[in-house]
């Protein structure tokens, strides 16, 4: 009897492999809704004139959490092999050592700008 | 055997976890086993796109921090007089929420394409390039906005001669994309109109059969339009 049910899961994710990608609709709305509360918010963000540090942590919130959003329902990472999700999704993050490059080389050309010509651009 | 199973098994029959990741990539076949060429090809794209638009946000962080002259405030620069006061920001928030929805329209088309409910599809789709063509008409008014109060890529009447060049640049690269996105979903909403994925039929340039994947593949590049859009609103605009 259990044989005969692996059996029928097996069928079933088969033809679910076969089909492509066929989520229920409810899901697609549920994000979608929570993608326009989370850009709301990040709206209100502005609006309220929040500033400073409890800023800069709510605008970075509210993006990955839209980011992550599209990118796992909306463009069906959430179920595609670790295989393509890695190699899409690691790379990237070595953006962020650019990212520190560019800030301490940044830092220093106003720094020189500073020392050397004074508050002038 | 156990090799023969998992270089030649069905999806259910692959290991998951990272033990899937490393018999994907060792299985001397293709590694991606599930997605199409079309869909790998698509993420390989716009994991390269990602690199592009990272490399501007990257210059433009680097022009904000290395200025000694005070960046232009966004929220008051992009405001709009509305009912007799300056709503801060009001475009770009109408804006955000355009682009979202045309994400949603096109998430609905690809799931009612591969339900083969090709008018559905067709119509959804057109609502998608309906929604961003907005997207870019709005963009297009911002620009003109923006010109007449004069900002240029050299220099404008609020702070930091950088915030024109950035600007331009960056909005622009992203108004393309959603233009080129615009296009190339009218491209495969005549052919999901037409039953060219129902009746296989062959494509003009490839000479290939198509599949409803199209769909998919086309919404994978429009969600992506949206997703570099959440970067660019929080970092360029909100920041």
């Amino acid at each position: 009897m259990s044989e005969t049910t692996a059996h029928a899961q097996v069928q079933t994710a088969h033809a679910q492999a076969h089909s492509g990608q066929q989520h229920p609709i409810g899901l697609y709305f549920f994000v979608w809704g929570l993608l326009f509360v989370l850009s709301a918010a990040s709206y209100m963000v502005d609006y309220l004139g929040v500033q400073s540090y409890l800023r800069w942590t709510l605008i970075l919130v509210f993006m990955m959490l839209k980011a992550g959003l599209i990118v796992a329902v909306f463009m069906h990472m959430a179920w595609e092999r670790l295989a393509l999700v890695y190699a899409i999704l690691l790379p990237p993050l070595l953006v962020l050592v650019f990212v520190a490059l560019m800030v301490s080389e940044a830092d220093y050309t106003i720094f020189t700008r500073l020392a050397f010509f004074g508050a002038g651009p | 055997m156990a090799q023969t199973i998992e270089t030649h098994g069905g999806a259910d029959l692959r290991p998951s976890g990272l033990r899937g990741v490393a018999a994907d990539f060792s299985s001397d076949q293709r590694a991606f086993k599930t997605a199409s060429w079309g869909k790998a090809m698509m993420w390989i794209f716009l994991l390269s796109d990602t690199f592009v638009f990272g490399c501007f946000l990257i210059a433009y962080m680097t022009a904000r921090i290395s200025t000694p002259v005070p960046w232009p405030n966004p929220s008051e620069v992009f405001a709009l007089h509305i009912g007799g006061q300056d709503v801060p920001l009001i475009l770009i928030a109408i804006m955000t929420f355009v682009l979202i929805s045309s994400s949603g329209t096109m998430a609905m088309a690809v799931n009612f394409g591969y339900r083969r409910d090709r008018r559905t599809t067709a119509v959804l789709m057109l609502l998608t390039a309906l929604l961003g063509a907005c997207f870019v008409g709005m963009q297009a008014f911002e620009w003109t906005k923006l010109i007449t109060e004069g900002v240029r890529p050299w220099e404008n009447p609020w702070g930091a001669a950088q915030f024109g060049s950035t600007f331009f640049m960056i909005t622009g690269f992203h108004g393309t994309h959603v233009t080129i996105g615009v296009i190339f979903l009218l491209i495969v909403a005549r052919k999901v109109w037409r039953g060219d994925f129902d009746a296989e039929r062959r494509g003009f340039f490839t000479s290939r059969k198509g599949r409803y994947e199209a769909v998919e593949i086309m919404g994978l590049y429009w969600h992506f339009v949206d997703l570099v859009w959440v970067f660019i609103f929080a970092f360029f605009y909100l920041w």
